[in-house]
Order: structure tokens, then C-alpha cells, then sequence
């Protein structure tokens, strides 16, 4: 009986194929919608969350500046900057901290031969590699020599070899740096892609004294990493590094901290927040979409019961009850949102792909969504089919087989 | 006693119980200013194997009389017993059940399902019982064969003609093996030649499956083929008789 009424049910949908594809169109939009905005945020969530370990979870950051500025903000205008002494002293006077590292970066065009580039150049010195956890895929680090010196030495992104020297091995080549002209010392190790897209791998490292005397024009650091031992907590660090530096930079005790120590957790969560509203917004256009879906199917299957007002008064006349006329007309509506929820998580796998490989962040489709979408257009077939049902069941069987 | 082939010969026939009555039947449409008395305090019995032409004008109140025995309406007031049971009190579920074991129909438009097939059309009475498929299929087939129609299975109602869609709803009136057809003006949409095909094919269903007929009809030569008829007017019955037939049916 329940096979005979599917069956029916198809039927009568694809009699009409046009039309009730225009009727579950709500319901594929809203499904669809949920579906690539949830697959999209998840993947965004997921390499955020893989950058975070690829750039260590143990990684502390120092600036200059209010607090409440964020990680994101600038150099304060009025805190004074840190200095090479800073980074040193961090190293040395905090056990809780295994390695720290100073970086100044900024966007510099790199020349070799007749190939122009673009890049971020960052001064630093060899303990980057061991903070980042990044090791080289060839050449050498920076000598001892070559970074009290601040020698025109650099090491290579992976990116950046790529762009200027295509296959061929860059070490022992000079390139130019703004007016620098300095050496190629090594290759880093590829990275990938970190949140949104920005390449890690789009770098060049040269010593720290090197970027400060020809690049940035003073003594200034202008963030520090600082790379917490393995078993202790990112906040005890944080602590630490905070009291060292409020003595540093004699904050009086009752002021606010001039500088910002931030971790990759903090950063992490932020972007995952910013993710989750978004998500959380689209999902609410999403579910109004499919409350309007509903009411579609609502109006077309009571267009579809007046139309049929004859063929229910036979189906009554021979002995249909009102249960099973009632059963038809629901089954139908609920197949009807049920292709349209089929349709819709398609198209929003299919948006969702697509959005992911734009974005390139992992593409992760969620089964539990999936089937919940699923369900929910079931739900929907039923809530906004009921009506025009029961109009249906309860057809006086003379009237209706009067009808024309 | 009576000839399988003619149950009820007379009128005085007492001990066959009859398997309809109808005892002051009333059926008021509207209140007030605007109320229509259709049928006043109606009694009619009908016994099993009868063939019944219920005739009158339009008004007359046949056509309350056809939707109250074919338990689409219930009687205002008064009582109905089918089969002995009384049964204008029950709900709208059992009237459909009743429906689906008992009657079959046949209206003047055919009613059948458009874009259906013969078979699947008389099929439907045997969905709703919850037969299974394999043998559903065969007592439609059997029922189509029983009025002529084999071959014309997979025909939908647009490519057959009105005495062939006449015949389709009549395969899916007997299909389910009723005790009663309810025609409603069966032969109204047909020529003359069809109609008497239809009426021939009503007759052998009386007389060979003793199945009772009641058919509401315009034409007296549609109602000669009954056994009894029943005039109503102004919601009463004015007449009922069973005319002698001269030997040798054919006019």
C-alpha cells in the first residue's frame, strides 16, 4: 500500500514535472545554501585550525601596543618598540620559554636576472626555523658571522625560488632586494597555504641586523616569537613573557600593558568565530528560504487538490477512507520536498566544492548535515503538506465528483 | 422454489429479506427560508438480485435517494438498513468501507481516472482493499474480460470510446464482486446502438452474478430492461411496479 502510494505519488510529480520543480526550488535553495555555507565554514574552521599546528601551538607572539588593539593591529603609535635586547632577554630569563626570535617583515620586490617579485621579506635570525618548526630543503643557515654582521645573505621561500628561478637550484645566485643585492644561502621547506589562503611559503628571510640597517632604517624589533617548552601551559608562558617585559618597559603597576603577547589559540579562535557568524547568518537566510520552500509546496499542492477534486470524489466513491486519501496527498508532498532536499544538498555539495577549492581550504562535507537536511525537508513536506491533505480527506464525495 | 436465473419473480415474495430498506427516509437540505425538503419520509425495500430503474424529473429527489443507498450522504432523519443492519448512523470511514465491499458504481460521465490505464483504473477499488499486486492485476484483467474489453488493458480513457469507457467503469464497479451497482444514468452520454450494449451488459450482470442493480434513467426504453420501477416525485414515491414483460424482450 505504501509502495502503491510512493509510486502514485511520483506519478502525479512528474505529470507535472515543470511546475513542481518550480515548487521545490525554495526547498533546493534553502538546502543547498545550508550545505555550502556549512561545508565552506568547516573547511575554513578545519585549516585554521591545521595552520595552527603547522605554526605550533606552542608559538607565543610579542608586540608593541594596547592591548586591545588584537593581534591584528599595528605598531602603537606611542608604545616604544621592542628591541633585539628584548628578544635575548625573553630567551634567557624565561625557563618557560625554549626559543625566541625576532621578525621584521615587509613587502619588498625581489629581482633576479630579468624576473621581478613581489614578496614578504623578513628579517630574523636561525631560531625562526626552530620556532616555526621549519627546516630547509637545501643550502645552509645564517652564520654567526653573517648575522652579527648583518650580512647580505637570504634563504629562500619555496615560492619565491619557484617564481624567480623556476627549476634550477638558486643557492650560491645573487638577487637583488630593493637596493641589497645579497646571496642565496638556502631553500626553506614547503609550508603550504595558511588561513585564507596566504602563502607561507611566499618568503624571504635575512638576518635580523641586515633588515634594520637597510630595509626598516632603525634598531627596531617589531615582533618577537617565542616558542614555549614542551608540558607547559601556553598561559603560564604568557605570564612569564608579560612580567618580564612590563619590568622592561617599566609599566607602572597600575597601568596598562604597552605591548600584546598573543597566541596561536587566540588567533585561532577568532578566525573560527568569524567563520561561525557568518555561518550562523547564512543559515538563518538559509532557513528562511525554506520556510518560504514550504509555503510553496503548501500553495501548489493545494492548487493540486482543488484541480483533482474529481479524482479524489471516485477515489472516495470507490471506498478510499479519508486516511487514505489524506496518506496519497501527504506522501506527494512529502516526496515533492524530499527531491527537492535530494536537490539541494547536490547543488550545495556541488557549491561547496567549488567554494573550497576558491578558498582552498579543505573540502569536508558533514554527513550529520547532509542527513539532517534531509530529514528536515521530510519535515517540511509534512508540515506544509498536511493541510492541503486534510482538504483533500475531508471532500464531501458527492460535491467533489460534481466537480468539473 | 424461485429459478436461479429470475430471484424475486413476484411481488408478495416474503421470505427472501430484503437487502435494502429504506423506512421514512427524510433528507432536508439547508434551515430556514432556504430549506429544501428532497425526500419525504421515503420507504422502499429492494431484495437481493432485484434490477431497479428509479425514474423521475429532475427535482424529484432520485438522485438524493442514489447518494443516501450508495452511502455518499446520510438520510436526515429515518432509517437504513443494509443487509439488516442500520447503518445511517455510522461514519464517514465505514460508509467508505461499506462502499468498497458491497457497491459498485457507474455514473453518466464514466468517472475514470484520466491518464490512467483501463487496468489500473480497475484496479483501484482493489488498491484501496489492500489486495496485493499479482492478484489484483488478475481480477482486473478477469473484469475487464467480463465486459468485452480484453486487449484494451494498457488503453488509457482517451483513446477509448464512451461505450468503451461505460465498460471500463463497469469492469471496476464488479471487480471487487458487490452486492449492489448503483447507475447513475449509465447510458446518458451514449447513442442508442452503445446504449443498448450497456443495458445488455447491466442485464446479464443481473441475471448471470445476481448482482442487484438500482440505475436512475431519463429513457423508458433504458428502463424496459428493469424488472421493477420506481417513479419519484416531489421527494415521494409516486409509483412502483413491476411491468409484465410481453414475451420476447425485443421492441
Amino acid at each position: 500500500m505504501l509502495y502503491e502510494t510512493v509510486r502514485l505519488a511520483l506519478q502525479a510529480i512528474l505529470r507535472n514535472a515543470f511546475r513542481s520543480f518550480l515548487t521545490v526550488l525554495g526547498i533546493v535553495i534553502g538546502v543547498a545554501a545550508v550545505i555550502a555555507m556549512v561545508t565552506v565554514g568547516q573547511g575554513s574552521t578545519d585549516q585554521v585550525q591545521a595552520d595552527v599546528s603547522t605554526l605550533g601551538t606552542n608559538l607565543l607572539m610579542v608586540r608593541p601596543g594596547q592591548p586591545s588593539h588584537g593581534p591584528g593591529s599595528g605598531v602603537g603609535g606611542t608604545a616604544p618598540a621592542l628591541t633585539l635586547k628584548d628578544v635575548d632577554a625573553i630567551e634567557e630569563q624565561i625557563p618557560s620559554v625554549a626559543v625566541a626570535t625576532p621578525s621584521n617583515s615587509r613587502a619588498i620586490t625581489a629581482i633576479a636576472g630579468n624576473v621581478n617579485y613581489t614578496t614578504t621579506v623578513t628579517g630574523t635570525d636561525n631560531r625562526f626555523l626552530v620556532a616555526r618548526d621549519w627546516s630547509l630543503a637545501s643550502g645552509r643557515e645564517f652564520y654567526e658571522s653573517e648575522l652579527r654582521s648583518g650580512a647580505s645573505a637570504c634563504i629562500l621561500g619555496e615560492t619565491v625560488r619557484q617564481k624567480l628561478f623556476g627549476h634550477s637550484d638558486p643557492v650560491g645566485v645573487n638577487i637583488r632586494l630593493k637596493q641589497i643585492s645579497c646571496r642565496v644561502i638556502g631553500v626553506l621547506s614547503v609550508k603550504g597555504a595558511s588561513s585564507f589562503g596566504s602563502d607561507q611559503d611566499d618568503i624571504v628571510l635575512i638576518p635580523i641586523r641586515a633588515f634594520q640597517r637597510r630595509i626598516g632604517g632603525s634598531q627596531d624589533v617589531s615582533m618577537i616569537y617565542a616558542s614555549i617548552r614542551n608540558g607547559i601551559s601556553t598561559d603560564k608562558a604568557k605570564g612569564d613573557i608579560e612580567r618580564l617585559m612590563r619590568e622592561r618597559r617599566h609599566v607602572g603597576p597600575f597601568e596598562e600593558d604597552d605591548f600584546n603577547v598573543f597566541d596561536m589559540k587566540q588567533i585561532s579562535s577568532m578566525l573560527t568565530g568569524i567563520t561561525s557568524v557568518l555561518t550562523g547568518l547564512l543559515s538563518a537566510v538559509a532557513a528562511v528560504s525554506l520556510l518560504v520552500g514550504g509555503i510553496g509546496i503548501m500553495n501548489i499542492m493545494l492548487v493540486s487538490v482543488t484541480e483533482r477534486t474529481r479524482e479524489i470524489g471516485i477515489r472516495l466513491a470507490v471506498g478510499a477512507t479519508e486516511g487514505q486519501v489524506l496518506l496519497q496527498f501527504l506522501v506527494e508532498s512529502i516526496v515533492l520536498s524530499l527531491i527537492g532536499g535530494l536537490l539541494g544538498i547536490m547543488l550545495g555539495l556541488a557549491l561547496g566544492l567549488l567554494g573550497t577549492k576558491l578558498l582552498s581550504v579543505p573540502f569536508a562535507p558533514n554527513a550529520t548535515l547532509i542527513l539532517a537536511a534531509f530529514l528536515f525537508s521530510a519535515v517540511v513536506g509534512i508540515v506544509f503538506g498536511y493541510f492541503p491533505a486534510l482538504r483533500a480527506a475531508r471532500m464531501d464525495p458527492i460535491e467533489a465528483l460534481r466537480h468539473q | 422454489m424461485s429459478a436461479a436465473g429470475h430471484p424475486a419473480p413476484a411481488a408478495a415474495a416474503a421470505p427472501v429479506p430484503p437487502l435494502i430498506s429504506l423506512r421514512g427516509v427524510t433528507k432536508i437540505y439547508g434551515t430556514g427560508d432556504a430549506e429544501v425538503r428532497a425526500l419525504s419520509g421515503i420507504d422502499l425495500d429492494i431484495a437481493p438480485g432485484d434490477f431497479v430503474a428509479i425514474m423521475g424529473p429532475s427535482g424529484s429527489g432520485k438522485s438524493t435517494a442514489m447518494n443516501i443507498l450508495g452511502f455518499l450522504d446520510k438520510p436526515s432523519s429515518g432509517t437504513y438498513f443494509f443487509s439488516g443492519a442500520e447503518v445511517e448512523h455510522l461514519g464517514r470511514n465505514q460508509l467508505a468501507l461499506l462502499r468498497r465491499n458491497f457497491l459498485g458504481f457507474v455514473f453518466q460521465g464514466y468517472n475514470l481516472l484520466a491518464r490512467t490505464t483501463a487496468l489500473e483504473n480497475v484496479e483501484l477499488p482493489l488498491i484501496y482493499q489492500g489486495m496485493a499486486r499479482a492478484e489484483r492485476r488478475q481480477l482486473a484483467r478477469d473484469a475487464l474480460a467480463r465486459v468485452g474489453l480484453t486487449g484494451r488493458e494498457d488503453h488509457q480513457p482517451s483513446e477509448l470510446s464512451g461505450g468503451q469507457q461505460q465498460r471500463v467503469a463497469i469492469a471496476r464497479a464488479i471487480v471487487t464482486n458487490p452486492n449492489v451497482i448503483l447507475a447513475d444514468e449509465p447510458t446518458g452520454n451514449l447513442d442508442t446502438a452503445r446504449s443498448h450494449e450497456i443495458m445488455e451488459l447491466l442485464t446479464e450482470l443481473n441475471r448471470r452474478d445476481g448482482i442487484t442493480i438500482l440505475m436512475v434513467t431519463h429513457e423508458p426504453d433504458m428502463a424496459e430492461y428493469a424488472d421493477r420501477l420506481v417513479h419519484f416525485l416531489d421527494g415521494r414515491i409516486a409509483s412502483d411496479e413491476r411491468p409484465r414483460k410481453e414475451a420476447g424482450d425485443a421492441v
